[in-house]
């Protein structure tokens, strides 16, 4: 029962977390302004349902859903809605996205119509599911996939595991969350194993966590004591800190051995996988009533005052968070860089004025002055790229073909399998950034696959047009061709006629020259 | 406009390809040791005289193509070039023959192709079968190991004889010069002789050469270190001295008079240095476990079929850059099973 499976290579990291998992859960104050994006999972955005200038109260739905894939968003605070505009979002490109400017009124109040649930464990499926996605839950391990389309599997299910790795150097949130919470976490699980049916439940720990594990396995201990009879069939599993354990299917791999096939999801070797952060959602969702409007944010780097967990509501600016944690900032974002996510997968942040959203597990702060800057020299094929490589890659042969845009190539070595963990780009002794290159060959590769289909469909338009111009001159020919035999047909007609006419007079010297002229 | 590149990962690699140059060395210090020790000081000279022309030659082709030759020089991937070449020669080599040499491996045969990480063959293997197919007379003088050499010569006389060409007292160049056992063992054998009486010679010892065992038992010490180090993998050595291992014992258990033992094999030559430092070459050879399997056991294979049946007495520097020619295809061939791919079974 608890043997373990390994994946290929992964990387041992330090971890950094006790700069930000000794303190316990922190609520800051509010800001002034909540900025909340109407997308903030994946899938279609949500439409807003407010009018500027409209009063919300908190948990109250200011944006519905758009279809199946898709997520609410809901009010994080009571006051005033003050702007329907484009502001920058938690994107490295800065870009500016639809966001919902609620100006808050201090008083927090929340909607009428959130109540806990009288008895939640009565409701049929169909009802706890649509109430998981009209609550807004989204994957909160980072790929923000609305929760209520993966409850729905197709096929029947084994295991069901929540992940509460958390792989990533310097993130504490799940671990702060498995401490704070278990009990949350593990009546969230038992909502959702009534809606996958799965034969056994798996919590997975990273076992740098031993807190963690061991609060959910108290919980346990105290619910199956209260009498809840299926809380037995729920695991805590510690799993060896390699990263990226945390990956959904390097996860999958070392607790069930099964390996979810190429480009494929977990469901096809019958495993669903959410994170703890999600699956606390949910017992919020159903059991209190309250959709997703806030969330546990890691603040924390070298020089952050206050790093610590902080629980966070959704659309807070990030600058408001620095300010409370005390990550000293006055050069303007200058003389710190900003990652949100961790150090291998998270990104940079444009500036301090993007908002929190659902995926925001982590802010971490580094001073500027730590980023050595290093030059890239040339691959020397060593081999350690792949040796670390969890997809089992060789990295070394895509940076080569990504260089000269070899598509083929790159497709014979299944650059799309490639998560972009950072592995290799962290054990290559020439430096070379081969994660960008291959986001960059990715991207290169999706417009040339467009140009191909758009080549073709021109090439195929072309041969129709060139049918259909044959066609036409065709039946052109075929008309003229009729015209002509038909004039022919009426001169003969007529010339006969006249014969005819001429028949009694004329001798038969004259139908013989009459039929010459035919 | 120019802009940060600053993606993610944002930790940065510890690991760096001066560090793996650096430990390369360090690996080839207790066989370069020992070979100073059993074949005199003109391995020493050999070695300073290519580090000097390796380096000189790499600083001049990345100036002249306007690059930063302080930067290039840092990797140390010169010095272990001229290095591994400096250990293949001759002991009492002419400077011209290790110049020459470390000229061709550093400017043809890596510069010329693009440097560092882009030159298809091994360049000290390069650079060595280009001396032994010009040069072969030069090529052929090696001396025996000292404990049975005649006229050792001291420290002095080596650097005359390197520089100036000419042996002191006036003894004539057989007497100071022996065939390798490798050689001698293919002369004989070709004269019909079984490997018995071919071994009663004084050149050999338990296993291989005189002395040449020993070297090879230092270059595996070294090669240890690099497997502990996590500088190399296991499967090139393992390949390499497998297949040749095996192979001849074959050939040993059809015909014991006619084929010398294994052990002679592994530990006779360039066997031992080329399994752990000179097919291991990352650039030239194979990316995957797979095809470093295959690469290894090929050039295992080939040194055997040389040593057996080719023109040469060892066919190390012949076996890896053939091998090097078919290392782009064997990558092609092996490419591991990415996880949950499904390739039929």
């Amino acid at each position: 029962m608890n043997k373990l499976w390994r994946f290929n290579g992964g990387v041992k990291l330090s971890g950094f977390k006790s700069l930000s998992n000794a303190a316990g859960v922190k609520r800051p104050p509010l800001p002034k302004r909540l900025y909340l994006p109407l997308q903030q999972h994946i899938g279609a955005p949500a439409e807003a349902l407010v009018e500027v200038g409209d009063k919300v109260y908190k948990g109250q739905l200011i944006a519905a859903s758009s279809s199946f894939i898709s997520a609410p968003v809901h009010a994080s605070s009571s006051g005033t809605v003050v702007e329907l505009k484009k502001h920058i979002i938690a994107h490295p490109s800065g870009i500016a996205e639809d966001c919902i400017v609620i100006e808050t009124d201090g008083k927090d109040e929340w909607h009428s119509s959130i109540s806990a649930l009288s008895n939640p464990d009565a409701l049929d499926l169909d009802e706890l599911r649509s109430r998981i996605s009209e609550a807004g839950v989204v994957g909160l391990g980072g790929a923000v996939f609305p929760s209520g389309a993966k409850l729905k599997p197709t096929r029947s299910i084994d295991t069901l595991v929540i992940n509460g790795a958390e792989c990533e150097p310097y993130i504490t949130c799940d671990d702060r969350l498995m401490r704070t919470r278990p009990r949350e976490i593990i009546r969230g699980l038992l909502l959702l194993r009534r809606l996958v049916n799965p034969t056994e439940c798996i919590i997975a720990v990273e076992d740098n966590k031993p807190e963690a594990v061991q609060h959910l396995r108290r919980a346990i201990d105290e619910l199956k004591s209260e009498g809840i009879g299926s809380v037995s069939t729920v695991r805590v599993v510690a799993v060896p800190t390699l990263f990226p354990a945390g990956g959904e299917k390097q996860l999958i791999k070392v607790l069930t051995g099964k390996a979810v096939p190429q480009r494929g999801l977990p469901y096809e070797v019958g495993v669903v996988c959410l994170n703890v952060g999600t699956t606390a959602a949910v017992y919020d969702a159903i059991y209190e009533g309250k959709p997703l409007i806030s969330r546990l944010v890691t603040i924390t780097g070298p020089n952050v005052k206050h790093a610590a967990n902080y629980e966070v509501p959704i659309g807070t600016p990030v600058q408001h968070m620095l300010d409370i944690a005390g990550a000293d900032d006055t050069g303007g974002g200058e003389q710190n860089r900003l990652i949100m996510g961790g150090p291998m997968m998270g990104h940079v942040l444009p500036n301090a004025q993007v908002p929190v959203v659902k995926a925001t597990n982590c802010i971490l702060v580094e001073p500027k002055a730590d980023v050595v800057p290093t030059t890239a020299m040339p691959c020397i094929r060593c081999g350690s790229c792949a040796d670390v490589c969890p997809m089992h890659l060789l990295p070394q042969q895509l940076y080569w073909h990504a260089r000269g845009k070899a598509f083929d190539k790159l497709d014979h070595h299944n650059l799309a399998d490639c998560i972009e963990c950072g592995c290799c780009a962290v054990a290559c002794p020439s430096k070379i950034p081969l994660v960008h290159y291959f986001r960059f060959a990715k991207t290169e590769k999706k417009e040339f696959d467009a140009k191909a289909i758009f080549a073709d469909q021109s090439r195929v338009r072309m041969q129709i047009r060139e049918a259909r111009i044959a066609q036409r001159e065709r039946e052109l020919e075929e008309r003229k061709a009729k015209r002509k035999a038909d004039r022919l047909k009426k001169k003969k007609a007529k010339a006969a006629a006249a014969a005819a006419s001429a028949n009694a007079s004329v001798d038969d010297q004259d139908q013989a020259s009459n039929g010459v002229s035919v | 406009m120019k802009f940060e590149l600053d993606t993610s990962p944002h930790l940065q690699p510890t690991a760096s390809v001066h560090r793996v140059m650096l430990h390369v060395l360090l690996g080839l210090i207790p066989g370069a040791i020992a070979m100073i020790w059993f074949f005199g000081w003109g391995v020493w000279f050999n070695i300073v005289i290519a580090i000097v022309t390796a380096t000189g030659a790499e600083a001049m082709m990345i100036r002249s193509r306007g690059g930063d030759a302080r930067a290039t020089l840092h990797d140390l991937s010169a010095v272990v070039t001229a290095v591994l070449l400096a250990l293949a020669l001759p002991p009492l080599a002419p400077w011209w023959l290790t110049v020459t040499g470390s000229l061709f491996a550093i400017i043809i045969t890596k510069q010329l192709f693009g440097g560092l990480g882009f030159n298809p063959f091994n360049p000290a293997m390069a650079g060595y079968a280009a001396l032994l197919i010009s040069f072969p007379r030069e090529m052929t003088q090696w001396i025996p190991p000292s404990m049975i050499a005649e006229h050792p010569l001291g420290l002095w006389d080596t650097l005359v004889v390197t520089f100036a060409g000419s042996l002191p007292d006036q003894l004539p160049w057989d007497a100071v010069t022996a065939a390798t056992p490798l050689d001698l063992m293919k002369t004989r054998l070709g004269l019909m002789d079984t490997i018995g009486e071919i071994r009663s010679n004084i050149l050999f010892g338990d296993f291989g050469g005189r002395g040449w065992e020993w070297v090879g038992n230092w270059f595996f010490v070294g090669g240890l270190w690099l497997l502990y180090k996590r500088i190399i993998t296991w499967h090139i050595p393992v390949a390499v001295l497998g297949s040749l291992f095996t192979i001849s014992l074959l050939f040993y258990l059809t015909n014991p008079d006619a084929h010398p033992t294994p052990l002679f094999h592994i530990f006779s030559g360039g066997a031992v240095v080329c399994a752990f430092f000179i097919a291991t070459d990352p650039v030239s050879g194979c990316a995957s476990a797979k095809g470093r399997l295959l690469f290894g056991a090929c050039v295992g294979i080939l040194i055997f079929v040389i040593r057996t049946w080719g023109g040469y007495p060892d066919g190390v520097a012949f076996a890896v850059l053939l091998m090097n020619l078919a290392a782009p295809s064997i990558d092609y061939f092996t490419r591991p099973r990415v996880f949950g791919e499904d390739r039929g079974s």
